[in-house]
């Protein structure tokens, strides 16, 4: 009804949150606290930006996604592995060419898998959320053992490249090199993914599908060959993340897609399916509270995005950002 | 899926299974033979190992019967299941491991981990299937995953990773014998009345289970099932009767928990919450046919039978292959989960009415 009117708590809440916590503690803390969930954010963001969208377009809920998160990291082992050379060389410039060669490797496998898994699997139940969940789960299955049987089921340990260890001090406050990256990269692909989705052709009908895919189908664009190549780009999105992420943890093990779908999850289910605002906002509000709560009460740090869940939900039952159609 | 059945006025033997037949001669046949196997089941196959299959197929049968009522009968995919098999299965061993030995602990541990179950279930019903079902699998996944490391982080409550081991009242060890002479050869000892236990719960809880989605409540799952819309068009609540389907389906995993505890004198993450049961359970309705409850019964005897006696043939597979690359550690035991993984995703894409509802397709 009143949508418009309605609208701008949902924008408040991320601002709102980081007010209420700086109170809670040093100023300080509250900075390196506010980039480290930022850059959580972003990273979750770029996992559970493809997903979304996946959603939106052709309702569609892969529970494999977060097998693309695991092929990413993976990557990330054998990509930086090979360029031990790069990584350990103290020049930011080799370093971050070491990082991009993964994301670009990524990016490319876990497109290429998306694809073939698009084709294989996805094609044979559009229509039924029933079949998709469990298809999509026997997939995530089949791709969690594979990656055991090619990388082994000892967990991998990974270097973070040279010149983005350790933190550098900013007002008192100390910040991680590396999550000022995470910070970067999510920003330009949410900047490149705002501007192709609102600047392009391409975008204008992706944008059109997700509110109404019969009525663009009706004007003879084909929605079909526009999802796969969301698809592919979705899956690629979630093996940067994958990168991302195991670069950030240091330590790769096959189920880091696994734990990652619960969050990302999390994440397109407080911003509202579909919309890749309220992802962007659900993943920054994700990775603020973790980060926050993880500091003022670690006891609590557990159940707080489950937590953050049922309480978005129960102010607002589609997410903060819903999507048009019932 | 079969569409909604009818039963014509039950009388005699179709009044204990609710009017519900299998459907299919071979399908009649295959419960009964089922049926009659696991009554005679420590006679026929004596031993330790086949009286655990034995016992493990009849919890089964309840939990993946109970995951029907979700899957097959209200259309919704819930990956919290095992938790609420779990809360039944700690209710029991926690205070049993604390000392509190006996049928009063017991019986407290089940009302309790059975109560638990029903108010979580009401709740994640009510909070996502307002809005759109799909939000349910979702959250029964995150709040699972939750739940998995709740119980392995408070340690002082669930012992951690390595979970609980209890002793059972003295009527259910080894050591206790109720008859002083073997009848048919098999000693009468507290494994014997453990199992027939087991069975004979795991039977009144199947049969409650068929009354269930035979009732008039239960034809409004099914119509909830086909379309949702119009069964609330029609003016059934579907969030009240899908919540309600849940609670149902929790409190009866949460019983089959009980028996699982009880079967294996332990509970701890590994057997009752870990993510591999759930996809056990999964695969047991699938192959039998969703929709049926006979189906998931068959199905966990198929897949626990397989568990048992397949996983060292795939080791022999394992050897035989070493040497050449890749081909071992596809075949590796461990690998296990890869064989299901395959196996399902075929059985929903080409055989998705699963044993029993392929049966009825044709005998119709």
């Amino acid at each position: 009804m009143n949508a418009a009117r309605l609208d701008w708590p949902s924008w408040v809440v991320v601002p709102a949150l980081v007010a209420l916590a700086l109170p809670a503690m040093s100023f300080a803390t509250w900075i390196t606290l506010t980039v480290a969930g930022t850059a959580m954010g972003m990273m979750l963001f770029l996992m559970a930006s493809g997903l979304t969208l996946i959603f939106g377009l052709m309702d569609v809920l892969n529970f494999a996604h977060g097998a693309f998160i695991t092929i990413g990291a993976y990557m990330a082992v054998t990509v930086l592995g090979a360029a031990s050379g790069l990584v350990a060389a103290d020049s930011l410039g080799l370093n971050l060419l070491a990082l991009l060669a993964a994301v670009a490797a990524a990016a490319v496998v876990a497109g290429a898998v998306g694809w073939g898994f698009e084709r294989v699997i996805v094609r044979r139940v559009y229509g039924s959320h029933l079949r998709q969940i469990l298809i999509t789960m026997g997939g995530l299955i089949i791709a969690g053992q594979l990656v055991i049987a090619l990388w082994g089921p000892q967990p991998l340990l990974l270097a973070k490249p040279a010149a983005l260890r350790g933190s550098f001090v900013l007002a008192g406050a100390a910040i991680e090199k590396y999550r000022m990256v995470a910070v970067g990269l999510g920003l330009i692909v949410y900047a490149a993914m705002h501007l192709t989705l609102n600047r392009t052709r391409i975008g204008l009908l992706v944008r059109a599908g997700v509110e109404n895919r019969e009525m663009v189908e009706a004007l003879g664009y084909r929605i079909r060959r526009l999802f796969v190549l969301v698809f592919v780009a979705g899956t690629a999105l979630a093996g940067i993340g994958g990168v991302m992420w195991a670069v950030y943890q240091e330590l790769v093990t096959a189920e880091i897609g696994g734990e990652m779908t619960i969050l990302v999850f999390i994440v397109v289910i407080i911003g509202g399916l579909g919309s890749v605002t309220g992802c962007f906002v659900g993943a920054v509000l994700v990775g603020l509270v973790a980060n926050y709560v993880g500091f003022l009460s670690p006891k609590l740090a557990l159940g707080s995005n489950i937590l953050l869940m049922v309480a978005v939900l129960l102010w607002r039952p589609r997410g903060l950002f819903p999507v048009g159609r019932e | 899926m079969s569409g909604v059945r009818r039963a014509s006025r039950p009388s005699g033997w179709s009044r204990i299974v609710s009017g519900d037949r299998p459907g299919h001669p071979v399908a009649t046949a295959l419960v009964v033979l089922l049926l009659v196997l696991l009554a005679v089941a420590p006679f026929v196959f004596p031993g330790t190992r086949s009286q655990a299959a034995a016992s493990r197929i009849c919890v089964f049968i309840v939990l993946a019967a109970s995951f029907d009522i979700l899957l097959g009968y209200t259309g919704i995919v819930s990956f919290a299941h095992t938790m609420f098999f779990a809360f039944g299965a700690y209710g029991v061993a926690i205070p049993l491991a604390n000392g509190w030995v006996g049928w009063h602990a017991i019986l407290v541990g089940t009302l309790g981990g059975t109560a638990l179950a029903v108010v979580v279930a009401a709740g994640i019903g009510l909070l996502s299937l307002r809005v759109q079902a799909i939000f349910f699998s979702m959250i029964t996944l995150a709040v699972a995953s939750f739940a998995q490391i709740l119980a392995t982080q408070l340690r002082d409550l669930t012992g951690g990773e390595d979970g609980l081991t209890f002793s059972l009242p003295r009527v259910l060890t080894p050591a206790y014998r109720l008859l002083p002479d073997p009848v048919l050869g098999v000693r009468v000892d507290g494994r014997l009345v453990t199992y027939y236990l087991i069975f004979l719960a795991a039977l009144a809880l199947f049969l409650l289970m068929l009354r269930v989605v035979n009732s008039p409540f239960g034809r409004v799952l099914q119509a909830i099932r086909e379309n949702a819309f119009r069964a609330e068009a029609l003016g059934y609540r579907t969030v009240v009767y899908r919540t309600l389907a849940n609670c149902i389906a929790a409190a009866v995993a949460a019983l089959a928990g009980v028996l699982m505890a009880i079967l294996l004198r332990y509970n701890g993450p590994q057997a009752t919450l870990s993510f591999t049961v759930m996809v056990d359970i999964l695969l047991m309705v699938v192959i039998g046919g969703m929709g049926t409850l006979y189906g998931p019964a068959l199905g966990a005897a198929v897949i626990v039978l397989a568990q048992f006696y397949l996983q060292p043939g795939l080791q022999a597979v394992s050897d035989q292959l070493a040497g050449l690359p890749l081909l071992p550690s596809l075949f590796h035991p461990d690998r296990w989960l890869l064989w299901l993984g395959l196996l399902f995703v075929l059985i929903v894409y080409f055989f998705p009415a699963g044993i029993i509802g392929s049966l009825r397709q044709r005998g119709r």
